[in-house]
């Protein structure tokens, strides 16, 4: 019935779409199986995608050639650029999504992908031969063949939810748990655990009092995650704001006995970065409210998200708990909130190409990793179906470093540190946050991925010529001066100091109070000089983040380099780390285990001390 | 391990001798040292040729320091494969530290334990059979090293690091709560105070670098102030001590009338030993203007030997007159009560006052256990000391760079830099505090975020 394939991917949420659909666009056969085929680029928790971190990694996806910023952008209802009052490292792009919409649009992008073939059915069961995989078993008993495989099993793996004293296994609400796995690949030898991760009530949005609530509109000028020519949202859906109060709070205590994570019946970790609203009460009981924000799922239709307040207390405390938000009096609930507990692999079982050790062509992406959040799942995905792809085809991995990409530190600390909780990305969690900006991932990215044969030329010569305007625009602003009598009045409206003679205008993109964009505005020789070259203002941005932050970034570029330079060391997978009694204890048996690829990785593990790493590259011969 | 960096230490035993070789080796090492070393007779550093020698004076914005003499080895054609030189410098303590610190302000950092040889071994200039000792070497070394931070950090002078350390990632953190968590519902703090948190963060730093006293202890010695009862052996001790009569040694109390310095140096560290002339009420004048001179002399001691002997602690003067110099002395003062003429005991009695070492300066037994304290006050200060003085050139080399970092912050503040930056020269100053107590992680701050406020939707 079934070809062998060279890739099959199990699961189709965020990294299975992006891990198939990236394999596929290399020119492997691919197959997809979920468990079903209705669900495929669903939304498992809120409608929105990007934010602080997350956002760039959508960049980044985009800019390596995925397709989570283009369905993003097709299945926006808003946008909005966070941070925008801070560095450009900071600045971050969300989008509030229509979750059907998203989902279409993603099985609508995989069905356009020639040699991508879907199943419907459920994965129970790895065919490996000898320390490699060559298969899969689904459900109906039917082998199927490959020479890789992609597991991307989310919260589906021995799922549990729990709502109040209930329990009942499942990988969604309404949809059926899978098992086998998790016990096969334990019994080859990998270590498993559970995480606990939850989700809120959804709303019927016509039972809502929205004068009642504060209104939170989308961007006035909205931007997008892809570089490529996705539309521009030209109407957007508002969010709204509430707060919980001390009432909602004492309703809320009042199932706490019977909360699942207080009784102890919940044994997985959850996030302390997203916690569930009894926690918030309990570990912050000081705090008189919470504020809730009302998310629309999308255009056509009243249900709505309500951020902030994921829950797995009783349904009809939920029920009445809400009732007492100021604009929820005659709240009707579609669904209750809930908890999910689910097996994960801890990732220091992995390659930096999310392959696994033990295994040889069967890799891991998403929660089943131990991370949290779409961006982190098809990040990865993506990461997982490019190395898939390049193994069985012989060539060299890809493999993204701490300061080519947030996917880079994203992987990196996973496979080097493992992770105790669901791991979410920080911009603090990245060392070189200025260096990997959402402006320039494009610059940082997209060669890498066309060298590789996933993104397309005319992705890449776009890029290049954005860039040389970029150049061109710097290149002016350096050498050519200003006006004063044009500039001055600028100046004076910005209540920056005026100058007496011809000043280089970097001079003024410097202060920290002129906007370039605004300057071009106000001085229409330099706006006639940038218009006649095609300089866009979104160039423009550009230009004026590398000349402004040139200091910084040229110090962050420096350090890169240097430590860049332990990544090349490359240590085998088989050193006999043992043999090497100038380790530390501690150092030989975290090398050992963990197997990093190079100097740099083995200098990132904890336990591992400068003077280990010195060792180390004495008998490298170095 | 970087090789990008150059590095400077002792190439000789530490501690006075006639010369002492300083080497430097690195990338920039002729930049470093063109900085600071200017050759007589118009010859150039820079354009020097390799197995040369140049005679000049080192000198400190203008201030000669020394008459050195620099061997020149070009790379790969020197011990390390890269361009090194090394000074020969006079041998005292002082000049070689005054010369270290010199290199270290002027871009070379101080070198790990064993840096040199692994450098030579990287670039190929040792055998691959040679790589297991190189290995141990650097593993020995960074447990001898650890083994000394850690006991300094035992004092007080790493509970002060780590107290600025948690106030650095407190304010860290506070940065990153806004960068992270901007969109949340929490408030942010206020740049003015910021500005005041960092400012005293700097001022401790500044405080703990400029406590780095070496500059001054080594040019004039730790000073040490021998107290007591007249007749209680202090000249004895002295002499003792300094193997040779300088002090006046006589059975009639009260023969030292003046204090009498001598230098001693023990394991590198120069010790300046003050006689003082008895302590007890007299109508002598002179001897009054000595016992005055006495007590000035123990409040600038760094180190107090209160010397006694078995009759006076018989007669229960002992403990009044311990107490009565324990008042006299500065807060950091090491106060050491030392119990003499043990050669006329035959035990040694029961509740002398803590810590008491027991010595005979006329058999020239216990001495031992006298210099001991003293080295070890040299190296980590009072043991439960309260003012924390920096003696590691390492730490100090970390304060200075922590330092620089706390102003580039402030300056930060002041153009009302966005968050990012601020984070990033915090990071560096953090990372620079990291190199004495250990590793600065991501994960802290976060951790320090997640404890302290109510994140997530």
């Amino acid at each position: 019935m079934f070809k062998e394939y060279d890739v099959i991917v199990v699961g189709a949420g965020h990294a299975g779409c992006e891990a198939a659909a990236a394999a596929a666009n290399m020119g492997s056969s691919v197959l997809l199986v979920t468990m079903n085929m209705m669900t495929i680029g669903q939304m498992s928790c809120n409608p929105a995608m990007g934010g602080i971190a997350k956002g760039q990694i959508v960049r980044e996806i985009d800019a390596l050639g995925g397709y989570s910023g283009i369905i993003s952008d097709k299945s926006a209802i808003q946008f909005k650029m966070l941070n925008l009052s801070k560095g450009p490292a900071m600045w971050s792009p969300r989008a509030q999504n229509d979750r059907n919409r998203f989902a279409e649009e993603w099985r609508m992008t995989l069905e356009g992908i020639s040699n991508l073939d879907f199943f419907q059915d459920m994965v129970s069961g790895l065919i490996i031969q000898g320390n490699k995989i060559t298969g899969v078993k689904v459900g109906l008993g039917i082998e199927i063949r490959a020479k890789a495989v992609v597991l991307t099993n989310g919260t589906f793996l021995n799922g549990l939810i729990h709502i109040g004293e209930k329990n009942f296994g499942g990988g969604r609400a309404a949809e059926r748990a899978a098992t086998g796995i998790t016990e096969q690949l334990v019994d080859l030898g990998f270590q498993s655990g559970r995480m606990k991760t939850g989700t809120p009530p959804r709303l019927d949005g016509r039972s809502l009092d929205y004068s009642k609530m504060e209104i939170q509109p989308g961007d006035v000028i909205p931007g997008k995650f892809s570089y490529t020519d996705t539309p521009l949202l030209s109407k957007q859906l508002p969010c709204w704001m509430t707060y919980t109060s001390g009432e909602v709070h004492d309703t809320l205590r009042k199932g706490f006995d019977k909360s699942p994570m207080f009784s102890g019946r919940i044994q997985g970790l959850g996030p302390r970065y997203c916690p569930s609203i009894e926690d918030k009460i309990d570990r912050f009981a000081d705090k008189e409210r919470h504020q809730l924000f009302v998310e629309p799922e999308g255009w056509n239709t009243v249900e709505v998200y309500v951020n902030g307040f994921s829950t797995s207390l009783p349904e009809e405390i939920q029920f009445e708990a809400l009732k007492k938000v100021a604009g929820f009096e005659n709240v009707k609930m579609f669904r209750p909130g809930y908890a999910i507990e689910y097996d994960y692999f801890p990732p220091e079982q992995l390659q930096l190409t999310l392959e696994t050790k033990l295994v040889q062509n069967l890799y891991f992406a998403g929660q089943i990793n131990g991370t949290t959040g779409y961006e982190e799942a098809a990040g990865q995905g993506l990461m997982a179906g490019i190395n898939a792809h390049l193994k069985i085809r012989g060539e060299a991995p890809f493999i993204l470093s701490r300061s080519e990409a947030y996917i880079g530190v994203l992987i990196d600390d996973l496979v080097t540190k493992g992770t105790e909780e669901p791991y979410r990305m920080f911009t603090s969690r990245a060392e070189y946050r200025i260096l990997l900006r959402q402006d320039n991932a494009d610059f940082r990215l997209t060669e890498r991925s066309f060298n590789i044969g996933l993104a397309k030329k005319d992705r890449l010569d776009a890029v290049k010529e954005k860039y040389m305007r970029v150049d061109e625009a710097v290149k002016h602003l350096k050498n050519a001066s200003a006006d004063p009598n044009e500039l001055n009045p600028y100046l004076e409206a910005q209540q920056s100091p005026g100058v007496t003679q011809r000043v280089k205008y970097s001079g003024i993109v410097a202060r920290p109070q002129v906007s370039l964009i605004a300057m071009k505005n106000a001085l229409p020789s330099l706006k006639d000089h940038f218009e006649e070259r095609n300089i866009d203002d979104n160039d423009l941005t550009l230009a004026e983040i590398q000349m402004k932050y040139e200091g910084y970034i040229k110090k962050e570029q420096e350090v890169a380099d240097k430590l860049g330079r332990l990544e090349h060391i490359e240590l085998h997978a088989n050193f006999d780390y043992s043999a090497l009694k100038s380790l530390s204890t501690e150092a030989r048996q975290k090398l050992s285990a963990i197997k990093p690829r190079n100097i740099g990785q083995a200098s990132r593990i904890s336990g591992v001390s400068p003077s280990d790493i010195s060792v180390l590259m004495v008998y490298l011969g170095r | 391990m970087n090789q990008n960096t150059t590095i400077a230490a002792l190439a000789t035993n530490p501690g006075m001798a006639a010369i002492a070789v300083i080497r430097i080796s690195g990338p920039t090492a002729f930049e470093v040292l063109g900085k600071v070393f200017q050759p007589y007779g118009g010859k150039k550093l820079e354009t020097a040729e390799g197995y040369t020698i140049l005679f000049g004076k080192m000198l400190d914005n203008g201030r000669k320091i020394d008459e050195v003499l620099v061997s020149i080895f070009r790379g790969p054609h020197s011990y390390t494969g890269e361009d090194t030189l090394e000074i020969s410098c006079h041998g005292s303590v002082y000049v070689q530290q005054e010369l270290l610190q010199l290199l270290y302000r002027n871009g070379s950092e101080p070198a790990k334990a064993g840096e040199f040889t692994l450098r030579a071994f990287m670039n190929g200039k040792l055998d691959l059979s040679q790589a297991e000792a190189v290995a141990d070497l650097i593993s020995a070394g960074n447990q001898t090293a650890h083994a000394l931070a850690m006991q300094q950090l035992r004092g007080g002078f790493g509970d002060e690091i780590r107290k600025l350390r948690t106030e650095l990632l407190n304010f860290l953190a506070l940065i990153e709560l806004e960068l992270d968590f901007s969109t949340e519902d929490v408030e942010f703090a206020d740049r003015g105070l910021l500005e005041i948190l960092v400012k005293h963060i700097r001022g401790v730093v500044n405080r703990l670098k400029d406590s780095y006293a070496m500059g001054n202890v080594l040019k004039n010695g730790i000073p040490v102030t021998i107290a007591g009862k007249p007749n209680a052996g202090k000249s004895t001790l002295l002499n003792a001590l300094l193997n040779e009569e300088r002090a006046i040694v006589s059975d009639i109390a009260g023969t030292t009338r003046d204090t009498i310095e001598d230098v001693l140096v023990l394991d590198g560290m120069a010790f300046r030993f003050i006689d003082t002339a008895g302590l007890r009420k007299t109508d002598d004048i002179v001897e009054n203007i000595g016992i005055e001179r006495s007590f000035k002399s123990i409040r600038e001691a760094s180190i107090v030997l209160y010397l006694f002997d078995y009759e006076s602690f018989e007669k229960g003067e002992v403990n009044h007159q311990f107490k009565q110099i324990q008042d006299e002395a500065n807060a950091h003062t090491l106060v050491i009560p030392v119990m003499n003429k043990a050669d006329k005991l035959d035990s040694i009695p029961e509740n002398l006052p803590k810590n008491t070492l027991v010595l005979s300066a006329l058999n020239k037994t216990g001495l031992n256990d006298l210099t001991n304290h003293l080295v070890q006050y040299a190296h980590y200060g009072k043991p439960d000391g309260k003012e924390v003085v920096v003696t590691n050139a390492r730490h100090y080399h970390a304060l200075n760079q922590s330092s620089l970092c706390l102003d580039q912050v402030l300056r930060g503040l002041e153009l009302r830099l966005p968050g990012d930056l601020l984070s990033a020269d915090i990071r560096d100053a953090l990372d620079a505090l990291s190199e004495i107590t250990g590793e600065v992680t991501n994960e802290e701050v976060l951790g320090t975020i997640f404890g302290k406020f109510c994140i997530g939707k």
